[in-house]
C-alpha cells in the first residue's frame, strides 16, 4: 500500500462515510422490499462499494457517467440524496427520475448521471458518445462507464470499446467483475478469467484493478480519467470484486461453492479501509461505530420521508415521454 | 461532382427560394442548411464521409464541415446509435446514416430500448434530438436483405417519432424538421427516389405530423408513402381520364400517425385505398383502417389494401420484385374496384 499516493485523511473519511451509506442503503432496500414498499426487482451492491465510491471520487463535476441496473452504489456515490432515490424506488413523484423509472434508473443529469440502463451493455456506446462530444468540441471532461463481467460478452461492449480506441474518446470503461452474470459463473460463458485482457483487442490499456481496496480503485481510475483527459484515449479497468447478494431480490444465490461468501466478506471494501484509516490513527474503530449509527439514523429516516411522498399522476409523467 | 452545396448562397439568402433538384441533391441540401445553421449538428454513420456515401447524399459535406462533424463508423449499428444518444444527452444533434433500412435491427436495442424511451425513463430530464436517416425501399435489385421499407417497424414506440420521405421537397422539409426536432426521428428515405426531380422550397420546414394532400378528389381517398405516392400520382392521372376523382395523400408521418386528414378526405370521398410497400400486417395501413372504423367514419365502401404479399419477402429475381411491388395498374385497379363497390 506505501507506493500508492493517498487522498487527504478528511477525503478518505469521506469516502468511509460513502460506502457505509451505500451499504446501509443497500441493507434498507432489502428490507422495504421484504415489507412490499419496493415492487418488481432490484439488484444490491453490497461488497462493491469501493468500486463506486473510489472511481467516482476520481472524477471531476463536470464529467458524466452511465451505468447499469446495478447502480445504487454510483448514483449515491456521485451525491444523489437517499431520500430521492429511495422514493424512486418506491414509485414517488419525489424519485429523481419522477417515479416512472424505479430502482434501475436512478440516474440524475445535474450531476452527469446520465443513464442507468437496464440492458446489458447499452450504456457503453452512450458513453463513448458523451465523451466524442468533449473530444468534438474541445471540453477537458471524461467518460465513465461502469457494467459488469457478462457485458463483457454483448455486441455493445467490443462495438464501443472499438469506436472508443478508434476515434481516441476520452473514456474509461470499467468493469465490475463480481464473478457471476445474473446466476452463471463467469467462467461458465467466458473463456478467460481476467476480462482486461479483452483491452489488447482493442489497442487500449487493460488493467486488473483490487476492486475491495479503495485506494488502489481511486489511483487507478485517477490514472485513467488523467490519460482520457489528456488525450490519451480510452483505458478498460477490470475491478475484481463481489456482490454479497445475489442477482436480483428474488436470487439466494445458490449456484455459489461453499464459502465463497465468507472469503469474501473477509476483504469487505469497508474494513479494509476502516482497518487502514484506524491504523494510521486516523479514524478510530469508536468513530467509525459512532458514523454508521448516525448513518443509520439518516438512511432511516430518508426511507421513512420517500415513504410518505406522493405517487405521480399518469397527467404529470405524459409530459416525460416528448420534448416540445 | 459538382453538388448543389457548393454553389448555394448561405441559407438565409437561399430562404423561400424555390429550386429543382433531385431527391438526393435535396437530402444533401437539407443536411448542408442544417450543419450550417447550427454548430451542433453531425453527421455520422458507415463510409458517409468517404465519395459522398454509398447512396452519395452527403457529397462535399466532410470538405465543407470537416471530419469532426462528418464521421464515417465502423459497421455497428446497434454501437454507432447509442454513441448518438450519447452525443445527443451533450447538447449535440447528430444525424445517423442507416445504409439500409434491413440494418436498423441490428441496432434493435438502440432505437427500440433506448432513443424513444430515454428520456421517459429518466423522468423528463433529457431531451434525444438524434435523427435517424434510413434509406428504404426495394426496386434497387439488393434482394432480400437490402430491400424493406421498414417504415411501420417502429410505429409503435412512444417517444418516437417516424417519417417517410415521398419527394425531393419533401425529404428536404422532412429531415430539417427531424434535425430541428428535441425528440429522436426517423426519417425514411426510399433508395427508388434518389435521382427523382422536383421542387425544393429552400429553408422550409415540415410541420411534425401533418400529411400532404398532393391531390384532391371526391370519389376516394388514396393514401401512400415514399415510392408508392408517385405511383398512385400516376394512377390518379389514369383514372382522372376515366372520370373518377382520387384524393391522394402522402402519409408523410407514420409517427404521430394524421388520423385528422385521413379521416377528414374519407368522410368526404366515402372511401379508402392504402398503398403500401410493405406487409398489410402490423403497418400504418391497418392502423388507419382501425382508427378509421373505431371512429365510426361512415364509408361507401369497404376499405382496400394495395400491399406486398402477406406471405413471401422480397425476392432478388428483378421481374419478380416487379411483380410483387404495387404498381400505378394495379393501384388503379384497386380503386377502381372501390369505386365500383
Amino acid at each position: 500500500m506505501a507506493s500508492v499516493d493517498q487522498r487527504p485523511t478528511s477525503e478518505r473519511r469521506e469516502w468511509y462515510r460513502s460506502m457505509v451509506r451505500i451499504r446501509l442503503f443497500e441493507e434498507k432496500v432489502q428490507e422495504l422490499f421484504m415489507g412490499g414498499h419496493i415492487e418488481g426487482t432490484t439488484h444490491l451492491c453490497q461488497g462493491q462499494e469501493a468500486v463506486s465510491v473510489g472511481s467516482i471520487a476520481a472524477m471531476r463535476g463536470e464529467d458524466v457517467l452511465t451505468n447499469t441496473y446495478r447502480g445504487h452504489g454510483q448514483a449515491l456515490a456521485r451525491g444523489m440524496p437517499p431520500e430521492r432515490a429511495f422514493a424512486e424506488l418506491m414509485g414517488r413523484a419525489t424519485g429523481v427520475a419522477g417515479g416512472v423509472g424505479g430502482s434501475m434508473h436512478l440516474v440524475d443529469f445535474s450531476v452527469g448521471n446520465i443513464g442507468s440502463n437496464a440492458i446489458v451493455g447499452a450504456g457503453l456506446p452512450i458513453a463513448v458518445g458523451a465523451a466524442m462530444s468533449f473530444k468534438l468540441r474541445g471540453q477537458p471532461r471524461v467518460a465513465l462507464t461502469f457494467f459488469g463481467d457478462a457485458a463483457t460478452n454483448i455486441g455493445t461492449f467490443h462495438e464501443a470499446m472499438n469506436m472508443a480506441a478508434v476515434w481516441q474518446a476520452p473514456v474509461v470503461f470499467i468493469i465490475e467483475n463480481n464473478l457471476y452474470g445474473e446466476f452463471s459463473a463467469v467462467r461458465e460463458t467466458t473463456p478467460i478469467d481476467d476480462l482486461a485482457g479483452r483491452a489488447d483487442a482493442y489497442a487500449m490499456p487493460g488493467r486488473i484493478v483490487d476492486g475491495q481496496d479503495i485506494d488502489l480503485v481511486y489511483e487507478a481510475v485517477s490514472e485513467a480519467v488523467g490519460r482520457a483527459r489528456e488525450g490519451g484515449g480510452p483505458t478498460l479497468l477490470e475491478m475484481k470484486t463481489y456482490r454479497y447478494r445475489g442477482h436480483s431480490r428474488a436470487d439466494p444465490a445458490r449456484y455459489r461453492p461453499e464459502g465463497e461468501l465468507d472469503r469474501w466478506k473477509a476483504r469487505d471494501p469497508i474494513e479494509i479501509l476502516g482497518a487502514r484509516l484506524a491504523a494510521e490513527g486516523r479514524f478510530s474503530v469508536e468513530e467509525q461505530a459512532r458514523l454508521r449509527a448516525d448513518m443509520q439514523v439518516e438512511i432511516d429516516a430518508a426511507a421513512e420521508r420517500a415513504l410518505q411522498a406522493p405517487v405521480p399522476t399518469l397527467e404529470e409523467i405524459k409530459g416525460y415521454v416528448y420534448a416540445d | 461532382m459538382s453538388t448543389p452545396i457548393e454553389a448555394a448562397p448561405a441559407v438565409a439568402a437561399a430562404e423561400g427560394s424555390e429550386l429543382v433538384m433531385t431527391y438526393r441533391e435535396a437530402i444533401t441540401a437539407a443536411l448542408a442548411d442544417e450543419m450550417s445553421a447550427d454548430p451542433d449538428v453531425l453527421l455520422l454513420g458507415e463510409d458517409v464521409a468517404t465519395e459522398g456515401g454509398v447512396f452519395k447524399t452527403s457529397p462535399g459535406l466532410v470538405e465543407r464541415f470537416g471530419h469532426e462533424r462528418v464521421l464515417n463508423t465502423p459497421i455497428c449499428e446497434n454501437g454507432f446509435v447509442g454513441v448518438a444518444l450519447g452525443m445527443s444527452l451533450m447538447g449535440l444533434r447528430p444525424i445517423v446514416e442507416i445504409m439500409f433500412a434491413d440494418f436498423l435491427p441490428t441496432a434493435g436495442d438502440a432505437v427500440v430500448n433506448q432513443l424513444p424511451k430515454y428520456r421517459f425513463m429518466s423522468g423528463g430530464q433529457c431531451s434525444v434530438p438524434v435523427t435517424l436517416r434510413v434509406i428504404s425501399g426495394g426496386t434497387g435489385r439488393f434482394g432480400t436483405q437490402h430491400s424493406a421499407t421498414g417504415e411501420s417497424w417502429l410505429m409503435g414506440l412512444p417517444g418516437l417519432r417516424v417519417a417517410t420521405a415521398s419527394s425531393p421537397g419533401s425529404a428536404y422539409e422532412l429531415l430539417r424538421a427531424a434535425i430541428r426536432d428535441d425528440n429522436p426521428v426517423i426519417v425514411h428515405e426510399h433508395k427508388g427516389l434518389y435521382g427523382r426531380k422536383g421542387e425544393v422550397r429552400r429553408g422550409a420546414i415540415a410541420e411534425v405530423g401533418r400529411a400532404a394532400v398532393l391531390r384532391e378528389g371526391s370519389d376516394v381517398t388514396v393514401v401512400a408513402t415514399l415510392l408508392m405516392v408517385e405511383r398512385t400520382l400516376k394512377a390518379a392521372e389514369a383514372l382522372a381520364a376515366e372520370g373518377i376523382a382520387a384524393e391522394v395523400i402522402d402519409l408523410r408521418w407514420i409517427r404521430p400517425l394524421d388520423v385528422a386528414t385521413v379521416s377528414a378526405s374519407v368522410e368526404r370521398t366515402g372511401r379508402l385505398v392504402i398503398v403500401e410497400e410493405q406487409v398489410h400486417h402490423g403497418g400504418w395501413g391497418a392502423a388507419l383502417i382501425s382508427e378509421l372504423t373505431m371512429a365510426g367514419v361512415p364509408m361507401r365502401a369497404r376499405p382496400v389494401a394495395v400491399s406486398l404479399p402477406p406471405d413471401l419477402p422480397v425476392p432478388y429475381s428483378p421481374p419478380l420484385e416487379d411483380a410483387i411491388l404495387p404498381s400505378p395498374e394495379r393501384i388503379a385497379e384497386a380503386v377502381r374496384g372501390a369505386v365500383r363497390a
